[in-house]
């Protein structure tokens, strides 16, 4: 079987669609922190922006394992960089 | 050979740098990308504002009209962010925070301009960790003592067993890495969404693109601007200390 550059190319595709199944995670754990947040501010009105910097900020934290995910799939697709 | 299929070789779909102008620096090839372009524009438009500002506050009146409270308002704010994260230390910061917020934010937000965000370029944010880093260093020296930062780096067992020393100095250098990435990968990802559908769409998008700018530019824009400054806070009063 030949290898040439369209196998590679098909393979990267395919490797960039698996990289992005990371985003999987974040995306469990921003709901976790979504959904804790609004119970505090449930239990809490007052505290309503404190509570919700604290969300935003922690959430962005929690969303670069997906991110990392993400550049690895646009490397792979992009950039190319298993062609000879 | 023709890779017309993807995307990074289509004619409509443009998401890469491009370089524009060629010069040689002590014999190595150096180029002038779009990123510099963007960043002078947006420098450009910082600095015609401040200028403005400057003025305006020049002749500041006791009572203020419309674009003298809207600069106050904004440094008000600004200082007020850095005074609830930093305590005490927060007036030295007051400058530099709010540089960097206003330069991150319209970096973000030039995508509206129709410029290839600054901020979507390695080059940039990697500088901006690393002013971070620098900083968080600096501070660490200054206010500990370097018995103190053994100490510290030597952290779950005690100083004169080393063993975790190499794992906490990695997960120092990883700060300025993980903060640069976060801002790059959020700002691209905007950036390829947006081309993506404009050059696959065509004719059909039109006029409704623009609740996407609204959330890849402005918000994912303001939301990593704020979580940049906040986590460069975070870290310096860390490295501060308890003082």
């Amino acid at each position: 079987m030949e290898f040439n550059e369209y196998f590679i190319l098909g393979c990267s595709a395919i490797g960039a669609g698996l990289a992005v199944i990371a985003g999987i995670g974040p995306g469990v754990g921003q709901g976790i922190a979504a959904g804790h947040a609004a119970a505090a501010v449930g239990r809490n009105p007052g505290a309503k922006s404190a509570v919700t910097s604290t969300m935003l900020l922690g959430q962005a934290v929690a969303e670069t394992t997906g991110l990392y995910g993400l550049l690895i799939a646009f490397l792979l697709l992009f950039l190319k960089p298993l062609l000879p | 050979m023709g890779y017309d299929i993807m995307l990074s070789q289509g004619a409509d779909i443009d998401i890469m740098i491009h370089g524009i102008f060629k010069y040689s620096f002590f014999g190595h090839e150096v180029w002038i990308t779009t990123t510099h372009v963007s960043i002078l524009m947006v420098m450009l438009i910082l600095m015609g504002f401040a200028l403005v500002a400057n003025r305006a506050i020049k002749r500041a009146s006791e009572v203020p009209g419309t674009f003298q409270n809207v600069v106050e308002l904004i440094v008000e704010k600004l200082d007020g962010m850095v005074d609830t994260t930093m305590g005490k230390g927060a007036p030295g910061f007051y400058n530099y925070i709010g540089t960097i917020f206003i330069f991150i934010l319209f970096s973000n937000i030039s995508g509206l301009l129709g410029l290839r965000p600054p901020t979507a370029d390695y080059g940039t944010t990697l500088a901006l960790g690393l002013i971070t880093f620098t900083l968080i260093r600096i501070n660490q020296i200054r206010f500990n003592k370097p018995a103190d930062i053994w100490k510290d780096m030597c952290s779950p067992l005690p100083p004169w067993l080393p063993i975790w020393f190499p794992i906490n100095l990695i997960s120092e250098i990883a700060v300025p890495i993980s903060l640069s990435l976060r801002l790059f990968a959020n700002i691209l990802s905007g950036t390829v969404m947006m081309a993506l559908v404009y050059g696959l769409l065509q004719w059909v998008a039109s006029a409704w693109p623009a609740a996407l700018h609204v959330y890849f530019d402005l918000f994912s824009g303001a939301i990593q601007t704020y979580v940049f400054c906040m986590l460069t806070m975070t870290y310096i009063s860390n490295a501060r200390g308890e003082n």
